[in-house]
């Protein structure tokens, strides 16, 4: 039985994977490099380049013809020995930054980047100023009422036992 | 804290939400495909090339030069090209605006016939077929239109079809340009 259910769940897994990783890096793979050095760079620079015609997606799983054109001469830049950086400034400098997923900081992605920050100090500020008033006055009992407490508490636990044994 | 500051705290959220509301409605109707060229303001790539109509016949960046021109990028497999097609060869008979092509992953036959049955508006067209101008003029697709001064600096750049709606304000420019040139 156990058996069976985890053949099954293998299996389905083993579909759901057969089916989804090689149909977004068919294209991927056909280009060719003489080291697996620069075969890799490709693999990471086409996953870090936007498509320019699209709205979201890169350029390894883009099918229109620009990916594939900017496909083609990123590889022609990786066999002359360009580095990554000379890469990203080439494309830059036609496609403006709108073709980079990690935006670089400057003064059009300060918002952008500091955006974040910013939240993260408001919520810290409201978080103090809507509670310092509970935790100075309100947890404060006096040892009456805590002896009030205790005594309740204590009532209702023999109350507990009660209906148990019955 | 009195009662007054408190009053206002409580504005506080609709305020946010408010300020937030403001910022997303004016994205609404924004074209996401609208970008800026980064060409702009640059000179014209160096590029070497040949005619669509003469294979042997060689051509620069330098032939651009002179006058002001525009630098139509366009394919027969492109449905909005064959829209704008008719205005461009308007503009070039009746307004006598210098265009060049630049023929765009396109099979010459195709493109030769093309021009003949449609009419030719381009002083020469570029043959691009592997979209090697194309990447370095910075074009995503077919159709563009490039305006650049005599000195082939670019002035302007459209994406998308040429038409009475879209050509004037390029073509103010261009007169500007004119202008100045002469």
């Amino acid at each position: 039985m156990f058996k069976s259910v985890l053949t099954s769940v293998l299996f389905c897994l083993a579909s759901l994977a057969s089916l989804g990783l090689p149909l977004a890096q068919a294209d991927i793979k056909s280009y060719e490099f003489a080291e697996p050095e620069m075969a890799q760079r490709f693999v990471d620079l086409t996953t870090v380049l936007r498509c320019p015609k699209c709205q979201n997606q890169n350029l390894a799983d883009s099918d229109s013809i620009i990916a594939k054109d900017l496909r083609g001469q990123l590889q022609m830049l990786i066999k002359t020995g360009q580095t990554d950086r000379q890469i990203t400034d080439f494309m830059v400098q036609r496609y403006g930054e709108f073709i980079l997923y990690d935006p670089p900081f400057n003064k059009g992605t300060l918002v952008l980047w500091l955006a974040p920050f910013g939240m993260v100090l408001l919520g810290l500020w409201a978080l103090w100023f809507f509670g310092r008033k509970t935790s100075g006055q309100g947890a404060m009992l006096t040892p009456k009422e805590q002896q009030q407490i205790a005594q309740l508490l204590a009532d209702n636990q023999a109350q507990h036992r009660d209906l148990k044994n019955d | 804290m009195s009662v007054t500051t408190k009053r206002l705290l409580l504005l506080l959220p609709t305020l946010i939400a408010f300020a937030l509301g403001m910022f997303l409605y004016q994205g609404i109707g924004q074209d996401p495909n609208k970008m800026e060229s980064s060409l702009i303001g640059q000179p014209l790539p160096n590029f070497n090339g040949q005619t669509l109509l003469s294979p042997s016949r060689a051509v620069t960046q330098v032939d651009m030069l002179g006058q002001p021109a525009l630098i139509n990028v366009w394919a027969t497999w492109c449905p909005t090209c064959r829209a704008e097609h008719e205005f461009l060869v308007g503009i070039a008979k009746q307004d006598n605006v210098r265009i060049f092509g630049v023929n765009y992953h396109d099979q010459r036959t195709a493109a030769q016939q093309w021009l003949q049955e449609l009419g030719n508006p381009y002083v020469f067209s570029v043959f691009d077929p592997k979209g090697v101008l194309g990447i370095d003029l910075g074009v995503v697709g077919a159709p563009e239109t490039y305006l650049i001064d005599a000195k082939g600096v670019v002035i302007d750049k459209l994406i998308g079809e040429l038409n009475d709606r879209t050509w004037p304000p390029l073509r103010t420019k261009y007169l500007s340009l004119l202008e100045e040139t002469n």
